[in-house]
């Protein structure tokens, strides 16, 4: 008789049955810690967080700018890290990124066109007011999905689909260039949102991107099992009787949604929807139901983590978000290829 | 079209389960496109072994999709007598299960569990939402302890083998407990032991009353089945028992007779000629 057969499987599997949990039982003690950390990063430092109580201005630097910026960080990142995982799972491939329907570039379009149609005339102006930039960002990206699955031709096509993504992608890019070379006036506050940045996000902002982070995780998990039969192949899931049709829809919505509402929030935050799923990946296997929990998590904690380090590394200069996740998130994956490779 | 003359004559035949009726199936678009498909009419016989063999690109694997439900083509395909296309989808799943090639795309799942493999097995048996019953996990455990894969339940799937590989996807199908069992190279990365395990499997499974359709390169293990279904050019050139003379002529010639079928005992043997 071998070790294997003495050995109850049974224990095996709920011994790391349990890991996803203790993964997530650590990111939730790191966006603690994090939380703290982003409440202190400031001129003031952590003793405004211990005056809060006896001084108004320290309890309104922590509480009016400090703490909707952290909270905001973490909401954003984890739409970002859930709408990372859903496009990996929906595309069957571990390098899609949420940006790939075209939403990142439809929302640069949307403020790059509100930008420059500020001050052309009343109407405009006014209108721009109203929708405000969070606005036309939000309509810009929902509209650029829309103009991709218009392309694909629904969502029957996987490869149809990521190809209309790139050229809706290219396009609206290049439109975007346009504006912004025409009215150079825009150009810094452009350059601002294609950076990504958490500065101006404030409690309303949190609340609706918590709102529909949460209304976008519960339909992920409870689209998770049809993620898992995907995995193996469309052909399998539908010798399964997976409906791949309607299944494809909802999960191309969830996407759209929650990228849709980061990028209208934060402006173009690089990396962390590529990044979080890879980096639950390397520490648990597990199936989709976990990892798009996980996913959100490590989103949330790693634009946090980011945020905290460009508000302090050179402070009190303040660094664009945006660059920092993109450092990061690149040499994370130049390790993950030279591991790969090695 | 052996098999459906003899149902117009009314022999003692055991019952269809799985049928076509002129089956015509394309791949490609525009200019590219390959008729693969050519009108297949077929009988597969249930409680029975089937291989279907023939050269590359006869159109093998087409069918076999064709047959599972998973490949638009014109023509019917009935299961039972009941035409699939107007069966709901989870019926039809848990009547009929497919593997797939090895390989076919399922990478993506090599972070998935040895055990969360086999276990999407039971999804046409599971409500949406619903948690797996003890009769799921019950079906699970029996069909990686068939493959003799229940001691890696725990690994991902991506550090297997090819061979340990191809016996998770082979739970994974064994756990549907469908009726009908379609294989597509099965026997892809086994070793002689394993072919030789799948091979008692399959032979309990048939005795058990199911109907298993596999598509087999090797000629050899192919003939080791109930009947044979030889195939070119996406036309059936001759279906019947593995023991018929016509068969192993027909198999001779699709093969533009460089190999010879020679027998060895009570089996069939085919060496290149």
């Amino acid at each position: 008789m071998n070790t294997a057969t003495l050995q109850p499987p049974l224990t095996d599997a709920r011994a790391s049955a349990s890991r996803p949990l203790w993964l997530a039982v650590g990111l939730v003690l790191c966006g603690g810690v994090l939380a703290v950390l982003g409440l202190g990063v400031g001129s003031t430092g952590l003793e405004a967080v211990w005056n809060m109580l006896a001084d108004p201005v320290a309890a309104q630097i922590v509480w009016e700018i400090r703490a909707p910026r952290t909270v905001g960080a973490f909401t954003a990142g984890a739409l970002l890290g859930l709408a990372g995982a859903v496009a990996q799972g929906l595309f069957r491939n571990p390098l899609a990124d949420p940006f790939l329907l075209g939403s990142a570039s439809g929302a640069s379009l949307g403020v790059a066109l509100a930008l420059a149609g500020l001050g052309v005339s009343p109407f405009a102006t006014g209108w721009v007011v109203r929708l405000g930039l969070t606005g036309a960002a939000f309509v810009g990206a929902v509209l650029a999905v829309l103009l991709t699955l218009a392309l694909a031709r629904g969502v029957q096509h996987t490869l149809r689909l990521l190809l209309a993504g790139v050229v809706v992608g290219v396009v609206l890019g290049a439109l975007t260039s346009l504006v912004t070379l025409t009215t150079p006036d825009i150009l810094q506050a452009m350059q601002a949102f294609m950076l990504g940045s958490t500065g101006f996000v404030g409690w309303a902002a949190c609340g609706l991107m918590a709102g529909i982070g949460f209304v976008c995780l519960l339909l992920a998990c409870g689209l998770s099992r049809l993620l898992d039969g995907l995995a193996l192949g469309e052909a399998t899931a539908l010798s399964l009787g997976l409906p791949l049709g309607p299944l494809r829809a909802a999960l191309v919505g969830v996407l759209a949604m929650a990228t849709g509402t980061a990028v209208a929030q934060t402006g173009l935050i690089a990396f962390v929807g590529l990044a979080a799923p890879h980096l639950v990946r390397a520490v648990v296997k597990t199936t989709h139901g976990w990892l798009v929990l996980l996913a959100s998590l490590m989103g949330g904690v790693l634009l946090m983590l980011a945020d905290t380090l460009a508000r302090g590394l050179l402070a009190p200069q303040e660094l664009p978000v945006g660059v920092l996740t993109a450092v990061l998130g690149g040499g994370y994956l130049l390790w993950l290829m030279r591991k790969r490779v090695g | 079209m052996n098999t459906v003359t003899s149902l117009i004559t009314g022999q003692l035949l055991p019952a269809a389960a799985l049928q076509t009726v002129d089956l015509h199936a394309t791949l490609g678009v525009a200019y590219n496109q390959r008729h693969v498909l050519q009108g297949v009419n077929l009988t597969l016989s249930a409680a029975r072994w089937t291989s279907i063999v023939g050269p590359n690109g006869a159109g093998k694997s087409t069918l076999l999709r064709a047959l599972a439900g998973v490949l638009p083509c014109v023509g019917d395909v009935l299961l039972h007598g009941q035409p699939m296309a107007r069966m709901a989808p989870r019926e039809r799943a848990r009547a009929l299960a497919w593997l797939a090639q090895n390989g076919a795309g399922e990478a993506s799942a090599d972070d998935l569990t040895v055990y969360d493999v086999a276990l999407l097995g039971r999804m046409p048996h599971q409500a949406w939402l619903a948690s797996p019953s003890p009769a799921d996990h019950a079906a699970v455990e029996r069909a990686l302890r068939q493959t003799q894969a229940w001691d890696w339940q725990c690994r991902p799937l991506g550090v297997l083998s090819g061979g340990e590989r191809q016996r998770v996807l082979l739970a994974r199908l064994l756990a549907v407990e469908a009726d009908v069992m379609l294989m597509d190279e099965p026997l892809a990365n086994l070793d002689p032991p394993h072919q030789a395990d799948w091979i008692a499997l399959v032979r309990s499974l048939v005795k058990q009353g199911k109907t298993v359709v596999s598509v087999l390169h090797e000629i050899t293990l192919a003939l080791m089945a109930d009947e044979v279904v030889v195939m070119q050019q996406g036309r059936i050139v001759h279906a019947g028992s593995t023991h018929e003379k016509a068969a192993h002529r027909a198999l001779e010639a699709v093969f533009e007779h460089r190999i010879a079928i020679h027998a060895l005992g009570q089996r069939w043997v085919a060496l290149p000629d």
